[in-house]
């Protein structure tokens, strides 16, 4: 075999590091989305193996819901503290009272609610292109999706009418007001990330790592047991060595009951799971097209 | 972004194309099915959907199909990718539907595709459909090809029948440019020769689907000779705390041919001015040598004059530079190309305005001869034309390096991306006497 070859994950970075270079040189005002999960933890190491030794030349935004777990805001903050990049956060909280975003009666969770607080941040600060973080193999509506996905003026996806996309040839071109999505790392798997912070040696949030943790058993799930999730009648708190998989917010994240508190144990894992990663989402299951129609409505 | 030394895993990328009852989808989720990559919670949404459309029924082509509409209507919509991993290699599936916007979704889908997997329904033989497909593999010079002989249980395992559609295929296939073909009889519905060899055709010893995508070499599908690099960003800090890094100033790209190496002598195209590679820089410290598709950061020894849309060479495999074009196209929108209208044509990092000159050429899909001077090409035509480009392009011919050799056209006004290109080999390569580029 020739030396001038790539293995998997470095044929996936350079592919999302010529994404990322794409972006800084096509648009005006970038952002870079970054929630201090996993996933977005690997866009940042793509964002300095594509632009330093300069600064990482555009800000960072996170879309706060008010439910997110601590651990993962105090990474957040540090992270991109570290990085010595501009981390603009909007809260769905402040939009909420703003009128900006507007709950059903009764709605708790605010997975929706991030569309709107999403929405009015890109208007905010002009942003013409978000970088996010998301996967083809997470789910079979972005299994669709391009890595330059485009959003008309009222931030929506139409999967009927997506610009082809050949070659490594991105049309990034925009009239005002349209908007630009971009998933570097479209082709990655879920154990592609995590092969890739093993060999980059990144650091991630504890909670992915197994630990104690009071959680309740509520359609078919383990959720942690919070202030904001108190327990209904007949059920009890279990004490439980838990990890999470993947990270919604802190009401609707399924525990996956786990041993693993390395990341070589988290790979091992992986390989072995009878379950996708979003089968811990409960904002997933609520219908066989949830994920599409929060898309098509302006979502990540 | 070190090499390792032992055995690594790489990725095969292949498109599957065929007519709309060809059973690509299901073969999808055989494959999958078959490789242990289904998920429980998969199979559980799969069985709610069968109690709902299947009439108790699971059916495969719910994993790919994976929007609302598609599954009301049973079609596949746009280009589904799907990933699946064995221990010797990770596939990435672009799937892609046969009936309308065919072209285009399937250019959009094998444009970057080691390998394409082409089904025949046993029954129907070759049609239309398989012609087409079969060419656009070709055109866009997807290195492998595998024609899926699929129903072949609704033919009774027969093997005439095989070896007749293996014919059928072998009349045609010597006037395309595709290299390695293999023919493989299967069952997508209920399994056979897919991942598992099937008892049912002993007569066919080849390998099963699964086990020529695992083996089929991919080694040599990036272009090794002859260094591109076309700039895609600047580098240079803005007050840096390092004042090591004041007088940085590094040129960001993939590098899209060849090789290249620290203190060599490239050349700065279109401009002509020569310098020398200073050092090739990456995050994790810098390189000796660099090869497609890396991507990197080139310093160079001097200080020249060099900004997105420039090309870095070396002093071998010239490149070609123009501004009168020749390529193929697919169109790939509903309103027509005209003669003498306007687009933005985007090259590597380039982008600049071309007219088309002259539509020289429409290939007809059943004879693949090219029909000469039509009126127009429409959606999902492809042909031959001639381009003039308001800055010269630097280009080598798509066979011979598919990064440099391939071009998007874009409407201006909607931004439309409307076709794609691949530009015919240039006449000459660069002309060079005036230069101490030659060593």
């Amino acid at each position: 075999m020739s030396n001038y070859y790539l293995d998997h994950l470095q044929y996936l970075e350079t592919e999302a590091i010529h994404v990322m270079r794409e972006v800084a040189a096509e648009f005006e005002r970038p952002a870079l989305m970054f929630s201090g999960g996993k996933d977005s933890i690997c866009l940042l190491r793509l964002a300095e193996k594509a632009f330093r030794p300069s600064d990482i030349p555009m800000p960072f935004l996170n879309v706060d819901t008010g439910h997110h777990f601590p651990e993962l805001n105090d990474f957040r903050d540090r992270r991109a503290a570290q990085l010595g990049a501009r981390l603009i956060i909007r809260k769905v909280e402040d939009a909420i009272r703003q009128g900006i975003a507007v709950p059903a009666p009764g709605e708790v969770s605010r997975n929706r609610l991030q569309i709107p607080t999403l929405l009015a941040a890109i208007e905010e600060f002009r942003f013409d292109c978000c970088i996010g973080g998301a996967r083809r193999d997470e789910e079979k509506a972005r299994a669709k999706e391009r890595f330059f996905s485009f959003r008309d003026s009222f931030g929506q996806w139409d999967p009927k009418n997506q610009r082809p996309e050949i070659w490594n040839l991105y049309n990034a071109r925009l009239n005002p007001g349209e908007n630009m999505r971009v998933f570097p790392l479209s082709n990655w798997t879920e154990q592609d990330v995590w092969e890739y912070i093993r060999r980059e040696q990144l650091e991630v949030p504890t909670i992915y790592f197994s630990h104690r943790r009071k959680c309740v058993r509520r359609h078919g799930q383990w959720l942690p047991v919070t202030d904001l999730l108190p327990l209904k009648p007949n059920e009890e708190i279990h004490e439980l060595v838990v990890r999470v998989r993947t990270i919604g917010d802190i009401i609707s994240t399924g525990m996956v009951e786990s041993r693993a508190d390395n990341v070589d144990d988290i790979i091992t894992e992986i390989a072995a799971a009878r379950v996708t990663e979003r089968g811990s989402r409960a904002d997933d299951k609520s219908s066989e097209a949830a994920m599409e129609d929060r898309k098509k409505a302006g979502y990540f | 972004m070190s090499v390792p030394a032992n055995h690594p895993i790489d990725i095969l990328r292949f498109n599957t194309c065929g007519s709309v009852d060809d059973g690509k989808s299901t073969l999808i989720g055989r494959l999958l099915y078959d490789s242990k990559s289904l998920m429980e919670d998969q199979l559980e949404a799969l069985e709610r959907s069968a109690d709902i459309t299947g009439k108790g029924q699971i059916n495969l082509a719910n994993l790919t199909d994976g929007l609302r509409a598609e599954r009301e209507q049973g079609i596949t919509i746009d280009v589904a990718y799907r990933y699946f991993a064995t221990p010797r290699r990770k596939f990435i599936i672009s799937d892609t539907p046969g009936h309308v916007q065919y072209t285009r979704n399937m250019v959009t889908g094998a444009s970057s595709a080691n390998l394409a997997i082409v089904l025949v329904d046993a029954r129907q033989g070759v049609i239309e459909q398989s012609r087409r497909h079969t060419c656009i593999a070709s055109l866009l010079r997807i290195p492998h090809l595998i024609v899926a002989v699929n129903k072949i249980d609704l033919v009774d395992w027969r093997e005439e029948r095989f070896i007749e559609i293996r014919s059928q295929f072998e009349q045609f296939l010597p006037r395309l440019d595709i290299k390695d073909v293999k023919f493989i009889p299967l069952s997508a519905l209920n399994g056979d020769n897919v991942v598992e060899t099937s008892r049912h055709t002993p007569w066919f010893s080849g390998p099963t689907l699964l086990g020529h995508l695992e083996s089929v070499h991919i080694g040599s599908d990036w272009n090794l000779s002859g260094f591109r690099f076309p700039v895609q960003w600047v580098n240079r800090p803005n007050n840096p705390s390092d004042p090591q890094l004041h007088d940085f100033r590094g040129y960001s790209g993939q590098v899209a041919g060849g090789i290249v190496r620290a203190g060599q002598k490239v050349m700065v195209l279109p401009s002509g001015q020569v310098s020398t590679v200073k050092r090739i820089w990456t995050l994790d410290g810098p390189l000796e040598e660099a090869f497609c598709p890396q991507s990197v950061t080139i310093e160079l020894q001097d200080d020249i004059d060099v900004s997105r849309g420039d090309m870095l060479i070396g002093p071998e495999n010239l490149p070609g530079a123009g501004d009168e074009l020749q390529a193929k196209v697919c169109w790939m929108h509903p309103r027509a190309l005209l003669r003498g209208k306007k687009y933005l044509l985007k090259h590597t990092t380039s982008t600049v305005q071309a007219m088309v000159t002259a539509i020289k050429s429409r290939v007809n899909m059943t004879t693949f001869e090219p029909e000469p001077e039509p009126q127009e090409l429409a959606m999902n035509d492809i042909g031959e034309i001639q381009l003039k480009t308001s800055r010269p392009l630097v280009y080598d011919g798509y066979a011979l390096n598919r990064l440099t050799g391939s071009f998007i056209l874009i409407e201006p006004g909607t931004n439309a991306t409307i076709a794609a290109g691949m530009l015919n080999a240039p006449q000459q390569a660069i002309h060079l006497e005036y230069t101490d580029f030659v060593i």
